[in-house]
């Protein structure tokens, strides 16, 4: 076990964001996490990464209590993530940007290192002929991937992926679909928030489904897709609802 | 003793009421378009001088004058938004902080050219009242006086009239005010227009107390960033409480300490309330 | 990343610079090249808290003063000599900027700028009731000070000297800190904190550090100007519109680089100068150095240097 959530609750004002979260992710495995929008699946992601404090539970990284630690620290310790909205940093030239992440992350690596590292995960993602461009100038498929690149080029332990996929058209999908097995295969440990549904049930080896912040299911992909709980919460996202039927059917048969 | 308290609590409220009112046009450019408008004081020197020149020249009672100052501020204040800020507004703060000085040199520039920076004052006597043992000049109630008048009517303005309310909502949510139908520039332009004609009708009152220089506006522009951050961005009334306060510290601290150290105080509270008062003030962006 | 040739140029450049007034032996030249050297060290040291991460230290002035302050104060009561009394100068401007950014780099936007100015009045409000200081008259120097020096006149060509060795450190620390990892991590906080945050960039000891350091020369700088004018009081030490100069000259070369921040000191003190002597502009100089501004600021965001660099790629190696 690398990552363990323990009864995490986190509210903004009245509002729970999450309530009692509790989880366990397995070393090298991919962790997809479902719910509608609004369930407090990016709430979790912060809480994970430390961008603020929890009212209450622990974050546990690879037996170490990190509920108090600042999110650079946390970075060091090899948790690294993308954000929901991309972030790039404009006006820095694609491969500084993938430095960052190869300088300041777990690697911690000096420039001249850092700069062979980021150049590599931008090989591996496929940003390597755009890498002097400034970020800011990309198109929004390319800045997903250099979220990733950045995160990778830290050397993570285990990467938080804020649907990376979302926005993308079908052959972008796909093609991120592999880099993610690729990381997969690296032996990075994956937690991932998508709603696209036949991509998640795909590629992850556990499912967890969150619901007005509280965890309502976890298990195998059937197993949650199956969970009248799960089906239920969705039907207030009709076309969600109806994708994860459709896609109940087609494993069912 | 006891009239020497009198007195300062009644100078500091009528001196209160007019920081106050200086305030408020930057409290409300600050709040609805997040400029620090570093060209306010400028323009409350401006509005002395106005005031000066309806006076000197046109024999007209600054008293009266205000109503003119009010209106040519709005005029200015627009023309110098679609001139100098328009293009930048939403730009980083460096930009704007930077446009707003440079409208401020400008002004000061033109103004210690034409005025030079001798020191004037408007010809004005009108008695005085006497509370007690304390006499104050009638000019500084009636400037106190001016001053809530002018907070009231623009507290209407923005609560009670189209044009205000549109305010309020840019100041919300520009985006959304304009998907509303909004005309944003015009109403950000009318917000600045406004802002800057409250400034000079400050300045236009406090050259009925105080004699002035090109360069007097610079003062107020600092004790207005100290009533912003002690008010609270976004209400007329914050800003008027928080001039009143000032200028209650100000009288009632001298009768303890020595003048020269109240400066330092007053500054020493605008850095302290930046740093502790947390939310709305902090990492705003 | 690039390693770049811009020190191949720029210091050769600035020594020849140096040079030429002991050269010549003109006089008039010296005080114009001192101007330019102590605007080059201002704009080059602020440039690394403002260019480099994006924080408007809008009274910057502040540490010019206190390390003026600080430097006047041992020589003239302790009798330290220009060099050791400098560089305390500069350490208690690192100093009180390190704790000070504890507290006031928290704040974001306009309303660090707003702090800044506010710690920059608070300060000289300070100073002027302070008597043991010299309170609002401030301190003058005893001219015997100048004696150790070889007399006044050679005092002042040590000043100059002096602040060429900071000008040139100053330069050489700033271009070394942009090509580093603390420069990269600078940057990064500059485009997004947060983001630079949750990628491992310890955010609030870099802004303090930076910060720290943007205000170390400007101390030693107020150290060396104060001694070279003999007198040293609040108004000018602590004065805002200085501030303002500060920026307005790395804004106009260009923000974020050293060439940048060097171009626009030297051209500000070139224009300055024009236009305090120009028998058509002198009283009109503050409304058109407003002008300027007003126009660089809508119409050439970038700068000089910048607005260079933007067209051509193979000189940006050589504009750092």
């Amino acid at each position: 076990m690398i990552l363990k959530v323990d009864n995490v609750t986190k509210s903004f004002g009245g509002l729970v964001a999450l309530k009692d979260v509790s989880f366990e992710v397995k070393k090298g495995q991919i962790m997809g996490i479902i719910g509608p929008n609004g369930a407090g699946k990016t709430t979790l992601f912060n809480a994970i990464s430390g961008v603020f404090n929890i009212d209450n539970g622990k974050v546990i990284f690879k037996d170490e209590d990190i509920t108090g630690l600042p999110p650079n620290k946390r970075a060091r310790k090899g948790i690294a993530r993308t954000h929901q909205i991309v972030r790039p940093l404009n006006e820095l030239s694609v491969l500084e940007n993938v430095m960052v992440g190869s300088c300041f992350g777990k690697l911690n690596a000096n420039l001249g290192n850092s700069r062979d590292k980021a150049l590599e995960v931008l090989e591996f993602v496929g940003l390597y002929d755009k890498r002097e461009v400034l970020a800011g100038k990309l198109n929004v498929p390319e800045k997903k991937r250099l979220e990733l690149a950045r995160a990778l080029a830290s050397d993570p332990e285990i990467i938080l992926l804020d649907e990376v996929l979302a926005g993308l058209n079908p052959a972008e999908v796909s093609s991120m679909l592999d880099v993610i097995m690729g990381i997969r295969d690296q032996g990075i440990t994956i937690l991932m928030i998508e709603h696209l549904m036949h991509a998640i049930m795909n590629v992850s080896d556990t499912v967890i489904a969150l619901v007005y912040g509280q965890k309502i299911a976890e298990g195998s992909p059937e197993e949650v897709a199956n969970n009248p709980e799960v089906v239920e919460a969705y039907l207030g996202d009709p076309e969600l609802a109806l994708t994860l039927l459709r896609e109940k059917g087609r494993r069912s048969k | 003793m006891v009239s020497a308290w009198i007195g300062a609590i009644l100078s500091g409220i009528l001196l209160g009421l007019l920081y106050g009112l200086a305030a408020i046009g930057l409290n409300l450019i600050w709040g609805v378009m997040n400029v620090i408008n570093l060209s306010h004081g400028a323009f409350i020197a401006l509005g002395m001088f106005s005031s000066y020149f309806l006076a000197h020249y046109l024999h007209v009672s600054p008293f009266l004058g205000v109503v003119f100052v009010l209106g040519f501020g709005i005029v200015i204040g627009m023309i110098t938004y679609l001139v100098s800020l328009h293009k930048i507004i939403s730009a980083p703060e460096l930009s704007t902080l930077l446009a707003t000085y440079s409208v401020s040199l400008i002004i000061i520039g033109l103004g210690t050219f034409i005025f030079t920076t001798n020191p004037r004052a408007i010809d004005i006597h009108l008695g005085s009242v006497s509370v007690g043992e304390t006499v104050l000049p009638m000019t500084k109630i009636l400037t106190g006086l001016f001053s809530i008048v002018t907070t009231a009517w623009f507290y209407f303005f923005l609560y009670k009239t189209w044009s205000g309310k549109a305010i309020r909502s840019v100041s919300m949510n520009r985006d959304a005010a304009e998907l509303m139908g909004i005309n944003t520039t015009a109403t950000l332009a009318l917000a600045f227009g406004i802002g800057v004609g409250l400034a000079m009708t400050a300045g236009s009152l406090a050259a009925t107390i105080f004699p002035f220089t090109i360069l007097s506006g610079g003062g107020y522009e600092l004790k207005s960033f100290v009533i912003c951050v002690l008010g609270g961005l976004g209400s007329p009334i914050g800003a008027l409480v928080g001039g009143l306060v000032l200028g209650l510290i100000e009288n009632l601290v001298t009768l303890k300490i020595p003048t020269s150290y109240v400066p330092f105080l007053e500054f020493l509270i605008l850095v302290f309330i930046l740093i502790v008062k947390p939310t709305g003030l902090l990492a705003r962006r | 990343m690039e390693k770049g040739k811009t020190l191949f140029w720029l210091i050769p450049g600035l020594i020849v610079l140096i040079l030429l007034p002991p050269l010549t032996g003109s006089v008039t030249m010296r005080e114009s090249v001192f101007l330019m050297l102590m605007y080059v060290s201002l704009a080059v040291s602020l440039n690394i808290i403002l260019g480099y991460t994006g924080y408007v230290s809008f009274g910057h002035i502040v540490f010019y003063g206190i390390g003026g302050y600080i430097a006047f104060y041992l020589m003239k009561f302790y009798n330290v000599h220009l060099i050791p009394a400098m560089v305390a100068g500069g350490i208690g401007a690192a100093i009180a900027a390190y704790a000070l950014g504890e507290a006031v780099l928290r704040l974001r936007g306009a309303f660090f700028a707003i702090a800044t100015i506010g710690v920059n009045e608070a300060v000289k409000a300070l100073v002027n009731n302070l008597d043991f200081i010299g309170g609002a008259e401030g301190l003058f120097f005893n001219f015997k000070i100048y004696k150790a020096y070889g007399g006044a006149a050679k005092a002042i060509w040590f000043s100059y000297y002096t602040m060429a060795g900071i000008t040139l450190i100053a330069i050489l620390v700033a271009y070394l800190i942009k090509k580093s990892k603390f420069g990269l991590g600078l940057m990064a906080i500059r485009e997004d904190e947060d983001a630079a945050l949750v990628l491992g960039v310890s955010t609030k000891h870099y802004k303090s550090l930076a910060y720290a350091i943007s205000a170390f020369f400007p101390g030693m700088v107020g150290a060396v100007f104060f001694f070279k004018a003999g007198n040293i009081e609040p108004h000018d030490a602590f004065h805002l519109i200085k501030s303002i100069e500060m920026i307005f000259m790395v804004m106009l070369g260009g923000y974020g680089n050293v060439t940048g921040a060097l171009t626009g000191a030297l051209v500000y003190e070139r224009l300055k100068g024009y236009l305090l002597v120009s028998p058509l502009f002198k009283d009109l100089h503050m409304a058109i150095s407003g002008a300027i501004l007003l126009l660089i600021v809508l119409f050439m965001p970038q700068g000089i240097v910048g607005f260079i660099r933007e067209r051509s790629k193979r000189l940006r190696e050589w504009l750092e």
